[in-house]
C-alpha cells in the first residue's frame, strides 16, 4: 500500500550510525517537527551513544561523560528511539528493509545513512602487531592509555589535523613522541610550505620530533610479548618507539552501500545529490560516509548541513547542500591553525600577501583577487599559523566577498591589525560555519531578547561545536548593542556605577574600610540590598574582619546579619561545620542533643553535614554555646562563602582508594573555612577515578591519581549543572595548594555579584585557558599577590560564633523583641510531620500589614 | 504611646522588632536619624521578618528589603515600592529624651 491511500499511518525513518551527524539528524527532526509525522530510530554500531569526536583528544582531560552529546542517554521525544551497539548488515531497498546482527528485520518507510568513515591504515609490514592503534573512537583512545603506562616512547604516522592531535595525547600521556609524514609538510592540507615550516617550528619547541617527507617502510617487532619495537622510514634512521598510532587519513565507511548497490562515488563514499538522496529511492546518505557530488567531506560542519539537508527533504522542503565550507581554525598543541577558504591560491590570478615573524612563529597569508576591471580587490582565502585571533574577521570576509580595505595587510599585521580592524561584515556572512549561522541571525537574536553572547549561542547555536567564532560572537553582539544605543548596563546596581569587581579594585587601591568611606568616595545614596552585602563581602575578603563588627553589621543580609539561614516562617537553620564531613560520635551525640533540647527539625544536607531547622532567634546563642563547647565551629552555610569539601573515604579505608582524600578535604575546608567570596563556593576531594564524592561537580574538585592530584574548576550542581574542568594535572599537594590559592583569590576579586565559578570561567575573555594561564602560569605576575591575600585569610580566621559569644554588643542582637527579649513570637508556630517539627502555615498576621487589594 | 527601647538600642540604618499591645512592630532607624515603624509581618513572605531587612535608600526614599525575597518598602507609608497593590501598615513613632514611643497604626 502507498502512503497516499494510508494518510494516517505513521512513518517510520530508520537512521544507520549514531555519530555527530546522526546525532544532529535526530535533533533537527525533532526540533522541526518531522517526528509529528514519522517515528525514529536509530541505530548506533558503538556501545555508546554519540559523543564529541571533534574534542576527541580532551578524553584523557574530561573524560567520556564529558564528550557525551546525549548525557541521558536517550532523546526526550519519545517517537525517537536509539539502540547503540547494534549493527546493520544488510539493507534491502526493494522490500525496505534493514537488517540487524540480531538477526531481526526492520522496516523503513526512508532511510538514512549516517555510518562515518574509518580510519586508513596503509599496508605497511607489522601493522598488525600489538600497540598500533588508530585514533578513532573513544575505545582507541583507552587502548592508547592503556598501552602507554608501560610505554617510553611512540609515533604517530600522519602529520595531518587528527595525526597532529594524536601527537599531542601520546605527548600529554607522557611519551617521547615522533611525527612521520609522508608530505614534505605537516597539514599538507590546510597550509602552504611556510605555514608548515613555522608549525613544525612550534611543535619541534614543544620536545616533539617532526620528521616531514618520511616514507614508513615497516613497523619493527615483535618483541617477545608480541608488541612493535620500532619504525623503518625510507632513507632514514630507524626510530626506536613502543607505540605506534595510524592517522592517514579516514575513508568513507560505505560498505553497507556497496552491498545494496548503491552507486558509489569514484574514490569512495555513497554518491548522493544535492539533496543527499543516494541512487535508491528512499535512501539518503550523510556526512562522511556520502559523497555529495562525488566529492567526500570530512570535517562535522558539512556534515550537519546534509543532516538539515534530509530532515528538509523530508519535510517537503526545498533545501539543498551546495559543498561546504573548508575553513579550519583550532589549536594545535598551543598553536593557533586556521585555514579559510582558496589557501593554497589555486583561484586563477590569484595573488598572495604575506607576513613571517620567524621569531615569534607567526606566519600569515591571504590569499587575494583582484577585479581586472576596476581593481577593487576580494579575499579569496589564507593560512594562519603562530596566532589566529584575525580567523574571525577573515574567513566571513572570504565568504562573503566583502571587498578589502585599501590597506589589507593591516588585516594581519600585529597590533592594530586583525580583529582590530572595524570591519561591517554583511547580515549574511556566514560567522559559524559549524551550525551556518550567519552574523544577520546573531543580531535577530539579539533584537528579540538575547542579552549576552552565551544567550546568543544557546539560542542559535553559533559557537556551540568547535568554539572559534565565539570572540566574533561576542563581538557582534556588543557591537549591535552599540549601534542601537544600548550599553550593557554592568552596574552594581542606582548607587555604583561600577562592576563588582572594579569595586573589588577601587576598595583594595584606597584601602577603604567601611561602607560610609566607599559610597561618599565612589557612589551615591545609602546603598540597598544589592550593594550594601556586595560591599560586607568585598571588605570580608580583603579585611577578614568579623561581618558583625559594628562599623558593618548593617550591611550584611539577614543570613550573615544573624549567622545562621532564613527559613521561610522566619526561624533560622543551624549548620556546624564537620570538615570533610568527618565526625567522632560523641560529636554526633552532641549534635543530636541539641537538636532534641531545642526542638529543632533535623536533616542530613548535601554537603556532608547536619541541619538544624526552626530555630528562634532568640535561640541562636544558646545552641551555639552548647555547640562551640562541644568544639564546633560555623559551618558558614549562611554566606556567601566557602560551604563545605566534600570527601569519598579515600585509601585509609577504601580498597579501591590510592590517596587520603578525607585528609586532604579536611586540610583545605580549614584552609578556606570562612572565606567569604561573590557566591556561595563548594569543594570535593575523590580519593581515586570512581569520583565517588562528585567532586566534579563543585566550583573546586580534586581528584586522586596515582601520581598526585587532578584540580578541576568551574563545576556545579543546581539549575544550571556544569562539570568541572581540568585546570592541572598530576600535582603535589603543595602545588595543588598553591593553585587553588591563586584560583580562589582570582575569582573573587574578578567575578561578578552572585556569579559561580562556573559562569565566571564562561564569561572571561579566553574562558579556562586564561584562567589557567593565570593561575597556572602566571602571565600577570599575580600568583604571589593572590597567594599572599590567601595566606592573610588563613592566618586571620576566627570562628565568627565563637567571637560573637564573647561580645555582649554583638549578642544583644539576637533577641526577639527588643522589649522583651525572650518572649519566643507568637506568630511562629510548627506541626508535626514524620515525628519532626514543621513550620505551621502563618495563620495570623497579628493584624499588622494591609495587603490592599487582591494580596496574593 | 508605648516606650519601647532606648533610640541607641538601633543601630544606624537597620531595624529592631518591638512588641506593642500584641503585635510585632518593626522600628527603623535611618543614616540621619530618622525613626520610623511599619508591621513586622512580610505580606509577600507570610512571615514576620520585615525589621531584619537591609535599610538603604532608592532615589531620596528610604526603605526596608524584606529578607525573604527583598521586596523594597517605603519606610515612611509601608507601601511596596516594587508592587502598588501592596503595602503594610505603618505605626506612629517619635522619639523623646532618647527613648522610642510608638503609639497606633496609622489610619
Amino acid at each position: 500500500m502507498t502512503d497516499q491511500e494510508q494518510p494516517h499511518r505513521r512513518q517510520q525513518l530508520v537512521v544507520v550510525g549514531h555519530g555527530m551527524v546522526g546525532h544532529r539528524l535526530v535533533e533537527a527532526a525533532i526540533e522541526r517537527g518531522l517526528t509529528e509525522t514519522h517515528d525514529i530510530t536509530v541505530l548506533g554500531a558503538e556501545a555508546r551513544p554519540a559523543y564529541d569526536r571533534v574534542a576527541l583528544t580532551s578524553f584523557f582531560e574530561v573524560g567520556a561523560k564529558a564528550l557525551n552529546l546525549l548525557p541521558r542517554g536517550r532523546y526526550d521525544d519519545p517517537r525517537v528511539s536509539l539502540r547503540t551497539g547494534v549493527e546493520v548488515v544488510a539493507v534491502s531497498p526493494r522490500q525496505r528493509i534493514v537488517t540487524l546482527n540480531t538477526g531481526e528485520d526492520m522496516h523503513y518507510d526512508e532511510l538514512v545513512l549516517a555510518t562515518g568513515s574509518y580510519p586508513f591504515v596503509p599496508p605497511v609490514p607489522g601493522k598488525d602487531l600489538d600497540n598500533v592503534f588508530v585514533y578513532r573512537t573513544i575505545e582507541d583512545l583507552e587502548a592508547i592509555r592503556k598501552a602507554a603506562r608501560k610505554a617510553r616512547s611512540g609515533a604517530v604516522i600522519g602529520g595531518g589535523l587528527l595525526g597532529l592531535e594524536a601527537a599531542n595525547a601520546l605527548s600529554q600521556l607522557g611519551l617521547e613522541t615522533h611525527v612521520v609524514e609522508l608530505a614534505p609538510r605537516l597539514m599538507a592540507v590546510q597550509v602552504d610550505a611556510a605555514g608548515g615550516r613555522t608549525l613544525s617550528r612550534h611543535i619541534e619547541a614543544l620536545g616533539l620530533s617532526v620528521h616531514t617527507g618520511a616514507m614508513t617502510e615497516a613497523i619493527l617487532g615483535p618483541d617477545r610479548a608480541g608488541r612493535v619495537t620500532g619504525l623503518a622510514l625510507k632513507d632514514r634512521k630507524a626510530l626506536d618507539v613502543d607505540i605506534v598510532v595510524f592517522s592517514a587519513g579516514i575513508r568513507p565507511q560505505d560498505a553497507l552501500g556497496r552491498a545494496a548497490e548503491l552507486v558509489v562515488a569514484e574514490r569512495g563514499g555513497i554518491l548522493v545529490d544535492e539533496r543527499c538522496r543516494t541512487s535508491e529511492e528512499h535512501i539518503y546518505a550523510i556526512g562522511e560516509c556520502a559523497a555529495p557530488g562525488g566529492v567526500m567531506y570530512g570535517l562535522v560542519a558539512p556534515g550537519y548541513a546534509m543532516a538539515e539537508v534530509v530532515v528538509d527533504t523530508l519535510l517537503g522542503g526545498e533545501g539543498t547542500f551546495e559543498g561546504a565550507d573548508m575553513s579550519t581554525k583550532l589549536k594545535l598543541l598551543g598553536v593557533d591553525v586556521a585555514s579559510f577558504g582558496d589557501a593554497h591560491g589555486t583561484t586563477e590570478g590569484a595573488l598572495e600577501l604575506t607576513y613571517a615573524d620567524d621569531v615569534a612563529g607567526v606566519y600569515k597569508k591571504l590569499v587575494i583577487a583582484e577585479d581586472p576591471e576596476d581593481g577593487t580587490r576580494r579575499l579569496l582565502g589564507g593560512v594562519l599559523v603562530g596566532d589566529a585571533s584575525a580567523y574571525g574577521v577573515l574567513r566571513p570576509m572570504a565568504a562573503s566577498g566583502l571587498p578589502l580595505p585599501d590597506n589589507p595587510e593591516d588585516l594581519i599585521l600585529p597590533a592594530g591589525g586583525g580583529g582590530g580592524v572595524a570591519l561591517a561584515l554583511p547580515a549574511d556572512a556566514q560567522v559559524c560555519s559549524c551550525n551556518n549561522v550567519t552574523k544577520g541571525e546573531i543580531e535577530a537574536a539579539v533584537d528579540a531578547g538575547c542579552e549576552t553572547a552565551a544567550d546568543v549561542t544557546r539560542q542559535t547555536r553559533a559557537g556551540a561545536t568547535c568554539g572559534s567564532c565565539k570572540t566574533q560572537v561576542k563581538k557582534i553582539v556588543e557591537d549591535h548593542f552599540a549601534a542601537q544605543g544600548r550599553t550593557v548596563d554592568r552596574s552594581l546596581c542606582e548607587h555604583f556605577p561600577l562592576t563588582r569587581a572594579e569595586l573589588f579594585d577601587v576598595v583594595l587601591i584606597h584601602g577603604h574600610r567601611t561602607f560610609d568611606q566607599i559610597v561618599e568616595a565612589h557612589g551615591t545614596g545609602r546603598g540597598c540590598d544589592i550593594c550594601r552585602p556586595t560591599v560586607a563581602s568585598i571588605l570580608a575578603s580583603q579585611l577578614n574582619g568579623h561581618v558583625l563588627a559594628r562599623e558593618n553589621r548593617t550591611l550584611q543580609d539577614t543570613n550573615d546579619a544573624y549567622l545562621a539561614n532564613l527559613q521561610r516562617n522566619g526561624t533560622y537553620s543551624v549548620v556546624p561545620r564537620i570538615p570533610g564531613g568527618e565526625i567522632t560520635p560523641e560529636k554526633l551525640i552532641v549534635i543530636g542533643e541539641v537538636a532534641r533540647d531545642f526542638g529543632l527539625y533535623t536533616k542530613i544536607t548535601g554537603g556532608q553535614r547536619i541541619d538544624l531547622l526552626g530555630a528562634r532567634t532568640e535561640q541562636l546563642p544558646a545552641i551555639w554555646r552548647r555547640l562551640v563547647d562541644a568544639g564546633f565551629e560555623s559551618g558558614h552555610a549562611y554566606g556567601k562563602a566557602l560551604r563545605t569539601v566534600k570527601s569519598c573515604v579515600g585509601s585509609t579505608w577504601c580498597r579501591y582508594g590510592v590517596q587520603d582524600s578525607v585528609g586532604l578535604a579536611i586540610m583545605l575546608e580549614l584552609r578556606y573555612r570562612g572565606l567569604r567570596s561573590p557566591h556561595k563556593l563548594k569543594g570535593g576531594v575523590s580519593g581515586c577515578a570512581r569520583e565517588c564524592a562528585e567532586a566534579r561537580g563543585k566550583d573546586f574538585g580534586v581528584i586522586a591519581t596515582e601520581k598526585g592530584w587532578n584540580l578541576y574548576v568551574g563545576g556545579n550542581g543546581g539549575a544550571v549543572p556544569a562539570h568541572a574542568q581540568l585546570l592541572a594535572g598530576d600535582l603535589a599537594t603543595e602545588d595543588l595548594v598553591r593553585y587553588l590559592d591563586r584560583f580562589l583569590m582570582y575569582y573573587i576579586r574578578t567575578a561578578d555579584r552572585l556569579q559561580r565559578t562556573s559562569t565566571w570561567i564562561d564569561q572571561l575573555d579566553g574562558g579556562l585557558d586564561r584562567v589557567r594561564e593565570v593561575v597556572v602560569d602566571d602571565v600577570l605576575g599575580l600568583g604571589t599577590e593572590l597567594e599572599a591575600a590567601m595566606a592573610q585569610h588563613v592566618d586571620c580566621y576566627v570562628d565568627e560564633w565563637t567571637a560573637t559569644l564573647e561580645d555582649p554588643d554583638k549578642l544583644a542582637r539576637f533577641v526577639s523583641f527588643v522589649n522583651a527579649p525572650d518572649l519566643p513570637d507568637p506568630a511562629i508556630s510548627f506541626d508535626t510531620a514524620r515525628d519532626q517539627i514543621v513550620p505551621a502555615p502563618a495563620a495570623v498576621d497579628l493584624g499588622a500589614s494591609i495587603p490592599v487589594g487582591a494580596g496574593r | 504611646m508605648t516606650p519601647v527601647c532606648g533610640l541607641d538600642r538601633i543601630d544606624r540604618e537597620s531595624g529592631v522588632t518591638a512588641l506593642v499591645e500584641g503585635h510585632a512592630v518593626a522600628i527603623f532607624r535611618t543614616y540621619d536619624d530618622q525613626v520610623f515603624a511599619l508591621s513586622n509581618f512580610d505580606p509577600f513572605g507570610r512571615a514576620g521578618v520585615l525589621a531584619r531587612g537591609i535599610v538603604g535608600t532608592r532615589g531620596d526614599v528610604s526603605f526596608v528589603a524584606s529578607p525573604l525575597h527583598k521586596q523594597a518598602f517605603d519606610l515612611r507609608t509601608g507601601q511596596c515600592l516594587d508592587d502598588p497593590t501592596v503595602s503594610v501598615a505603618s505605626y506612629e513613632v517619635e522619639v523623646r529624651d532618647g527613648q522610642v514611643l510608638v503609639g497606633g497604626r496609622r489610619r
